[in-house]
């Protein structure tokens, strides 16, 4: 097999924070390899939008990448100058951000923003530019793209500015796109359109995606392999299909029973009993523990390691769930 | 709303608010004294000032005088100073150009250095040049202007004799304006007086900056230029700035009319012949028609600065519309 794109080894962000430190990644490592879409899923507070984040090295003081390795092709971006990521942040890796209505800067028109990215990152001249910036707005379904470049954002809808966004991303011919939700805020309807359209924007151009979400069905449509972080860490990792038919994590599991389905209904929704713990005093032993159904004394002395458990998937638990679990 | 029907109403709403300003200024004005005796000799009779009354239309009811004043407003015609004989408007627009080539230096010195260091503030919150910045700011803030000028002077022009104190020193003439910043003596002049009204303005265009600079740098959009690869410069003064702009501008226009219509300490103290000086001098000889076009030419000033202001945001802002 190919080297990966990205490798991220034993990725370590903390926030010093006057309540103490909070380690928002504590060790978390996974690959992506090109043409490869990997979802990270948690719930809110589990570190995941702080990965994405500091892959790109946009985390800010009182936060910082305490360790580990982020290899992007070979080199590795966690020990490069603000002055180096700057060609990278945009050329070589784009980000899609959450909230379409605020990621563009109302007081530029779009076509001035999607120009910015061009003119950063590529040598074209202003016709040129230009052009490929209609053909941009085609690409991800904006009719009459000519006259929608000189149009303000707020002329746009949530979905429409969502497409712009992806627009800018995929501009400079990123080989890595990292999506921090990009379809929380928008209609169910045009989630999916949204998601379709990443899809096949990005996989058709051989590049790579990490889409960070909370939401599992999006995972399901679109990742090829899933990484699930609680508190911090990797407590789960695998292909898509074997994780959604039978999780190994407790965890995963919990999550996957929390998705309301029509077809069967029940009067209550499974859910994981308890909240996330307050990450600032985790001590050693399982992070998930007093939420687990499965969990033993064992669990409180001992931090499970990431390990094999069947098929694609690694698991950090004690107790693994058995393909046949109910 | 088309920018011509706006144009439009803008001038009508100017229109109504000098009207209202003029009768209030002439309702002020009435009340201050019997303006008789300004014009006529210490020894006059009771006859003489009775007859004076009576050319200078004093006799008639307030509501046509009023009338009187209006109409010859209307028809360019502001009264003449009971103390040089002159046209009042004449006066106070030769006096003009002074004034306001100290203001748009002072303004000019105020802006270049306010946004660049408002930035930085705001950009960098806690940082100790920061905080450095704004503790001098509130400085700016609380020393009066009198002060100021008077500390200038004596370190600058006493201990160190390097800048002239007083006057306005040579002047040029250019379109027909008499001007001292095209000359170097009226240069080295312009210095103190500019840098005296400076400097509150500089102190709250900074802090302005500096409270919209925090608050967009909250904004997702300055972090999606950062994920662009922009650079940090563009960030702050491309992607930042314009968006904390508008009451930056709002700031502007006010300070701007602020010290055209009001540098009087600051050319009193300096010497200044301009119309600060003129106001102050006339209010002191009861002067009544040069007091009444100065006021009425600070409300028009005041209106036109911010039918621009309006006119400038909606250059900053596509989201604002003229209407």
């Amino acid at each position: 097999m190919a080297d990966p794109l990205l490798e991220v080894r034993d990725l370590r962000t903390y926030f010093h924070t006057f309540g103490g430190v909070v380690k928002a990644v504590d060790g978390v490592s996974f690959d992506v390899r090109q043409g490869e879409v990997v979802g990270l899923v948690g719930e809110s507070g589990g570190g995941k939008s702080v990965v994405g984040f500091s892959i790109l090295g946009l985390i800010d003081p009182p936060g910082r990448i305490e360790a580990g390795e982020i290899l992007f092709a070979g080199e590795n971006l966690a020990a490069k100058s603000e002055e180096e990521m700057r060609s990278v942040r945009g050329g070589e890796i784009a980000m899609v951000f959450q909230d379409p209505m605020t990621s563009l800067n109302p007081v530029y028109t779009v076509g001035h923003q999607m120009d910015e990215m061009l003119r950063l990152h590529t040598d074209l001249d202003r016709k040129a530019r230009r052009a490929r910036c209609v053909e941009m707005l085609e690409q991800v379904g904006i009719s009459e793209a000519e006259s929608r470049l000189d149009a303000y954002p707020h002329q746009f809808s949530g979905g429409m500015r969502q497409r712009v966004v992806i627009a800018i991303a995929l501009l400079a011919g990123s080989r890595l796109i990292i999506a921090d939700e990009p379809t929380t805020a928008l209609d169910v309807t045009v989630q999916a359109q949204i998601l379709k359209l990443m899809r096949r924007q990005i996989v058709e151009r051989g590049a790579a995606m990490i889409m960070v979400t909370h939401d599992l069905a999006v995972i399901s449509e679109m990742a090829d392999r899933v990484v699930v972080l609680y508190c911090g860490k990797v407590v789960e990792r695998g292909r898509t299909a074997e994780i959604i038919n039978a999780p190994s994590h407790p965890y995963t599991r919990g999550l996957l029973d929390s998705i309301p389905r029509i077809a069967e209904r029940r009067d209550r929704l499974d859910q994981i009993p308890g909240t996330v713990p307050d990450i600032r005093t985790l001590g050693k032993g399982c992070s998930f523990r007093d939420r687990c159904f499965r969990a033993q004394p064992v669990c409180a002395e001992k931090t499970p390691v990431l390990s094999p458990v069947r098929g694609s998937l690694d698991a950090a638990c004690h107790f693994p769930l058995e393909e046949t679990a109910p | 709303m088309s920018v011509l029907g706006y144009t439009i109403k803008r001038l009508l709403q100017m229109v109504l608010v000098l009207f209202a300003v003029s009768v209030i200024v002439f309702l002020m004005m009435s009340f201050t004294g019997d303006p008789v005796f300004m014009v006529i000799p210490i020894d006059s009779t009771a006859a003489e000032i009775e007859q004076a009354r009576r050319l200078l239309g004093l006799d008639r009811s307030l509501l046509s005088q009023y009338f009187i004043f209006l109409g010859d407003m209307l028809q360019g015609d502001f009264g003449r100073s009971y103390v040089f004989r002159q046209p009042a408007m004449q006066l106070i627009l030769e006096r003009l150009p002074a004034t306001i080539e100290m203001v748009l230096v002072a303004i000019t010195l105020a802006t270049a250095i306010a946004i660049p260091l408002g930035v930085y503030a705001g950009a960098n919150p806690n940082r100790p040049v920061s905080r450095g910045i704004m503790a001098g700011s509130l400085l700016g803030i609380s020393l009066p202007g009198f002060w100021v000028g008077m500390m200038l002077i004596f370190f600058f022009s006493v201990r160190y004799p390097l800048l002239p104190s007083s006057g306005r020193g040579d002047t040029v003439e250019v379109f027909g304006l008499r001007l001292s910043i095209f000359t170097a003596d009226g240069f080295a002049h312009i210095i103190l007086p500019a840098l005296t009204l400076a400097l509150a303005t500089l102190a709250i265009m900074l802090r302005i900056t500096r409270a919209g600079m925090m608050e967009v740098m909250r904004q997702d959009y300055m972090r999606f230029a950062r994920a662009k690869g922009a650079s940090r410069r563009s960030i702050l003064f491309r992607h930042g700035l314009k968006n904390a702009l508008i009451p930056v501008v709002t700031i502007f226009g006010l300070q701007l009319g602020d010290l055209i219509a009001f540098a009087t300490i600051t050319e009193t103290i300096f010497a200044w012949p301009g119309t600060g000086k003129l106001l102050i001098d006339s209010i002191y000889r009861g002067d009544r028609p040069v007091i009444v076009v100065y006021l009425m030419l600070t409300a028009f000033i005041f209106v036109a600065i911010n039918f621009l202001v309006d006119i400038v945001y909606t250059l900053i802002d596509p989201r604002i519309s003229v209407k």
